[in-house]
């Protein structure tokens, strides 16, 4: 099978619809503003600012000092101020802000290292390699799927406490060494599966073995499905918070999720300005990542359906 | 070299797992027979790029399953062993204890209410976006976002100082004349804030409603609308049908992902469940009687309890789908 004429080589021309829109002239050109096309754009436009209301409150109340929360209802402070920001910077509980921050970013890059290494070798054995097990198996990968985690977190964390390892990243790291979110490896298949046999059945015949294939012909095709794996795994374990709330105990283990219920706990009543600006930092790298990748990511859900 | 390959052909319904299922993988090669030496080392190569995945799936996964089952039965708080109990567990769990009674009622409304509202907005603002040419794709980013960050602790913040007392809903309500307070410490108005919560995150399956909707063939309904069909019942006989497929991936997904929905209600009761009980949702009462109260054991019955309802749940779904998801070139 040819692979040249209508090959792409980035995700983002995955997303081309299958029925090509029409020039771009004739759909933008000329079109009459009707009443029911304005209607629809004010629609729209009413339902962003409603969506993004909460997001932009929360930029917007990091300048405003505590004293106006519960006393200013506006969304603009009445005298800015940039104080929250410095206070939040000396952290808490003698612990500061950028440790907590440190501590994401460690569980975050090796979630991400370890779901992508495990998912990828699974999800090559599942899409190319025939052997014995391999269809009860997937089944059942699938079938993790719809298990709901909390069957599994009571004894996972008695095996984790036997092992001794309570209060340290390991029990937060070590699962995503072993493929334990499905969602990678059953995108990862899927997209193996769409590569054409040729492309490994030709290095096979040249005497690859399946390392070679899967490390010199299959890992550089599915770079895409790699990124997107990557980007969700970065942003579910930044955000996880049930995971570090069972696992860690020493504040200074805190990945920010936690921290945050630090400042929420015990300032909320006296500062809440130090809690909206911890809480905006806390979600500054997620809101960028999307920014960035809002392609990836949509597009991600749109064709895989992955959850958000 | 460069690396190219075949566009993924778009499916519209993210393969749904039981279409995946069966008979995977696909006979490798071209048709050599396969002798039982190549067959064996197939097997061992299988294995050795599987063995990550199966050291987790039998050691994180099914162990643990195995282990939280016999829990269920015994009563134990990590430090003196397991006592069997035998079903004293699941008959306190339904005679005993109005707390969980509770938190089962406060779960399906949240459930039931929740998600069905859910999917409706999603469903509506797809076919919206669907319909205008121009910057369909910064709105569906812009809707999508919640639905990234929906689950974190500091939209959990964001929610409670919102709805709080003399907070930007309280003051909008009350200038226009609707004086009900504070949401969060309201026993009537903190479930439906939650399920605002929820609702609010309608991104995710609204753009699998919108790759579902731009597969829908133009030609259907150019035929409907010259037989005479007005819009309501292009949507009945049109869009629904088409999309049957794809509401069915976003319920089971949805349905299941709000009986596990946790943090956001640990954040805004501060792991109380409070006020009243109206946000101790299933996952929060679990998490206090294991991690706070030490009751393993009740908490693991608990688990195996809500695992048996999701299972159902998803069978009965599997199964009525027969009867009114429409498979393309499925002609019954």
């Amino acid at each position: 099978m040819s692979t040249s004429s209508s090959a792409i080589s980035s995700p983002s021309q995955l997303e081309a619809p299958l029925v090509a829109p029409p020039p771009r002239e004739a759909r933008s050109g000329r079109r009459k503003l009707t009443p029911g096309r304005v209607a629809q754009y004010v629609l729209l436009a009413l339902l962003t600012a409603i969506v993004l209301y909460p997001m932009i409150w929360l930029f917007i109340s990091t300048f405003k000092p505590s004293s106006e929360f519960g006393q200013n209802p506006g969304l603009l402070p009445e005298n800015g101020t940039i104080d929250n920001y410095f206070k939040v910077l000396e952290g808490i509980g003698g612990i500061p802000l950028w440790k907590f921050f440190a501590n994401s970013l460690l569980l975050a890059v090796a979630a991400v290292v370890g779901t992508l290494a495990s998912s990828s070798l699974a999800a090559y054995a599942f899409a190319r390699i025939r052997f014995r097990g391999a269809g009860i198996f997937f089944a059942a990968m699938i079938g993790t799927l719809l298990l709901p985690f909390h069957v599994i977190i009571i004894p996972q964390y008695v095996l984790f406490q036997r092992l001794d390892l309570v209060d340290t990243f390991w029990p937060l790291i070590i699962p995503k060494f072993l493929a334990t979110e499905a969602f990678f490896v059953f995108l990862i298949v899927q997209f193996i599966r769409n590569i054409p046999r040729d492309m490994d059945e030709a290095a096979r015949i040249d005497g690859a073995g399946h390392l070679r294939t899967f490390f010199s012909v299959i890992l550089p095709l599915i770079k895409p499905a790699l990124i997107t794996s990557a980007i969700f795994t970065f942003i579910w374990t930044w955000n996880d918070f049930l995971g570090p709330l069972l696992y860690l105990n020493s504040p200074e283990n805190y990945p920010l999720p936690i921290a945050l219920r630090l400042y929420n706990d015990q300032t909320s009543v006296s500062d809440y300005g130090a809690t909206v600006a911890v809480s905006f930092l806390a979600l500054l790298p997620v809101l960028l990542f999307f920014l960035v990748f809002q392609r990836f990511l949509v597009d991600g859900v749109a064709t895989q359906g992955l959850k958000g | 070299m460069t690396t190219q390959l075949e566009p993924r052909p778009k499916t519209v319904a993210p393969d749904l797992p039981t279409s995946a299922k069966p008979s995977q993988p696909r006979p490798g090669g071209k048709g050599i027979r396969r002798g039982s030496k190549q067959a064996a080392r197939e097997t061992r190569a299988g294995y050795g790029f599987l063995l990550p995945w199966l050291i987790g799936f039998f050691g994180l996964t099914v162990g643990p399953m195995a282990f939280s089952l016999y829990l269920a039965f015994t009563r134990y708080n990590l430090f003196t062993d397991p006592q069997w109990i035998g079903f004293d567990n699941f008959t306190r769990m339904f005679t005993q204890d109005p707390q969980f009674l509770q938190s089962v009622q406060v779960t399906l409304i949240y459930v039931l209410v929740g998600t069905p509202i859910k999917l409706a907005a999603a469903l509506g603002v797809a076919m919206l976006l669907n319909a205008v040419t121009r910057g369909s794709g910064f709105f569906r980013s812009a809707f999508y976002a919640p639905s990234l960050i929906g689950a974190s602790v500091s939209v959990a913040i964001v929610w409670r100082a919102m709805f709080n007392t003399d907070g930007p809903v309280d003051t909008g309500l009350s200038s226009v004349g609707i004086d009900i307070g504070g949401w969060v410490g309201n026993v009537d108005l903190v479930l439906p804030m939650m399920i605002l919560l929820a609702v609010w995150q309608f991104g995710a399956p609204m753009v699998i409603f919108l790759a579902g909707l731009k597969q829908v063939p133009r030609e259907l309904y150019e035929a409907a609308e010259m037989d005479g069909a007005g819009k309501f019942r292009q949507f009945r006989s049109v869009t629904m049908p088409m999309l049957s497929s794809v509401i069915f991936f976003n319920l089971l997904l949805e349905t299941i992902n709000a009986f596990q929905v946790f943090a956001s209600a640990y954040i805004i009761s501060n792991g109380s469940g409070g006020p009243a009980g109206q946000t101790n949702f299933y996952t929060l009462y679990l998490y206090g009687r294991a991690f706070r109260d030490g009751q393993m054991g009740y908490a693991s019955a608990m688990a195996w309890v809500l695992l048996l309802v999701v299972a159902v749940i998803a069978f009965i779904l599997f199964k009525t789908s027969k009867s009114w998801v429409h498979y393309a070139g499925d002609n019954r």
